[in-house]
């Protein structure tokens, strides 16, 4: 026992470096560890409202910009009414399920962001208390931006769509072949389609857009255009993609959740189970 | 011993608010993002007991990693670091020794001292980073072009620190 004393005393510098990376390495890799989710709200409780307050800054530097954005979007919108308008002085509306609402919306702020990493993340000031739950829907004015991980009260990280974890059901709008859209952890501006077949006619500077497959993206969101391809292997093809979205200056986003989520993933899982 | 004690601490914080809101918002490249926040545990004196070291190179990576929201992946690159630095120490050492009251910097033991020091325990640190971070070696030598161009960033900027900021 003294021996061992003796010995623990002698390492005492190389065993406690064991014990903390060891400490350090689990919050790395345990993915669902209570120690990593309590360090992540801690952080996001804390660092949100630092963030929050940096941001408030630095924000005037990007009005506008920012206001410019906001006033395009605000025409498009007030023409689609418009025609909306229109359409119902002249048609009669029948009530159709079909119409009824999927999604909501929410508007929130971006925090705080990366683009230099290779799994980047999106901090929101919305959170539990704003109805933002994980696995919703982030998108921006011009496209797609990510999907929500984790939410604390008043505050929510967004997997972006530059993280090399990320993969989104996606298609070409000119011909409707589908493929899986990932980041490939070099260029923030650019990520690569890939899995569509060979024998598709692929156009540069054609739409990518959202397939609506999983429960997450609605159908026929913005994501980017077609910038350069390539022959993968025998079968498919290799798509560079220019996003829309331009994350060095991300401000306002949309929080989109589906309503019909629940139904979906109950009927999806009776499929898996039958 | 106060005196050190609280100098440290401020230079703690401000070398994390310094890297989060100033550091990583400066887009070099896609490839380049240099990490400052180590010059804390590059200019700790001398006689900062070992156990100490580790300490606060958990302490100091794990709140970058707070603002990053990246559990750990600072944190133990920093420790392994902070782990390094007494080696790397001895086996820069002058002759005689460390000089008591004295400190790891530019001003007492010259420029290529303090590269020398700096490069090597950098590098480590950077390694350890971004391999951790990727975790897997099917692009080793994509990230290893990120590791070399980071540690130079790094090193650069770490070294001229020495000049205009931690002067003496």
């Amino acid at each position: 026992m003294r021996n061992l004393i003796k010995l623990i005393i002698r390492y005492h510098f190389f065993l406690l470096f064991i014990a903390i990376e060891i400490i350090a390495l689990t919050l790395v890799f345990g993915e669902n560890d209570y120690q990593q989710a309590a360090l992540i709200n801690l952080g996001r409780d804390i660092t949100g409202r630092l963030n929050q307050r940096i941001t408030s800054w630095t924000e005037y530097l990007d009005l506008k910009s920012t206001n410019q954005n906001l006033a395009q979007e605000n025409t498009s919108l007030k023409v689609a009414l418009l025609k909306q308008e229109l359409m119902r002085d002249e048609t009669v509306v029948i009530p159709d399920s079909l119409f009824e609402r999927k999604y909501f919306y929410r508007p929130a702020r971006v925090v705080s962001q990366s683009v230099n990493r290779q799994r980047n993340f999106l901090m929101l000031n919305a959170g539990s208390k704003d109805g933002v739950e994980p696995e919703m829907a982030v998108i921006s004015s011009e496209g797609v931006v990510g999907i929500i991980k984790g939410v604390s009260e008043n505050f929510s990280t967004v997997i972006s769509l530059i993280n090399i974890d990320i993969r989104i059901s996606s298609r070409l709008k000119s011909n409707d072949y589908f493929g899986s859209l990932n980041w490939d952890g070099l260029d923030y501006r650019y990520a690569i389609l890939s899995e569509i077949p060979h024998h598709a006619e692929v156009l540069l500077g054609d739409t990518v857009l959202t397939s609506g497959f999983s429960a997450i993206f609605p159908y026929g969101l913005p994501i980017g255009t077609v910038e350069d391809y390539e022959i993968k292997g025998a079968n498919f093809f290799d798509i560079k993609v220019k996003l829309f979205t331009d994350f060095k200056k991300l401000s306002h986003v949309y929080v989109l959740g589906s309503l019909l989520k629940e139904e979906r993933t109950e009927l999806e899982s009776q499929i898996i189970y039958d | 011993m106060i005196k050190i004690l609280s100098r440290n601490i401020f230079r703690f914080l401000i070398l994390v608010l310094f890297q989060v809101f100033v550091l990583s918002n400066l887009q070099f490249s896609g490839y380049i993002n240099p990490f400052i926040y180590l010059i804390f545990i590059l200019l700790l004196p001398f006689e900062t007991p070992k156990w100490l070291l580790l300490v606060f190179g958990f302490a100091l990576g794990i709140s970058i990693d707070l603002f990053f929201s990246t559990p750990g992946i600072h944190a133990s690159a920093t420790v392994f670091m902070a782990f390094l630095r007494p080696f790397i120490l001895d086996y820069f050492a002058p002759r005689d020794g460390y000089v008591q009251g004295t400190f790891p910097r530019v001003f007492y033991y010259g420029f290529a001292w303090f590269l020398k020091y700096s490069a090597i325990l950098v590098f480590a640190h950077h390694f350890f980073l971004f391999y951790i971070e990727v975790f897997r070696f099917t692009d080793f030598f994509l990230t290893f072009g990120r590791v070399l161009f980071s540690w130079f960033f790094s090193v650069l900027f770490i070294v001229s620190s020495q000049y205009f900021v931690f002067r003496k």
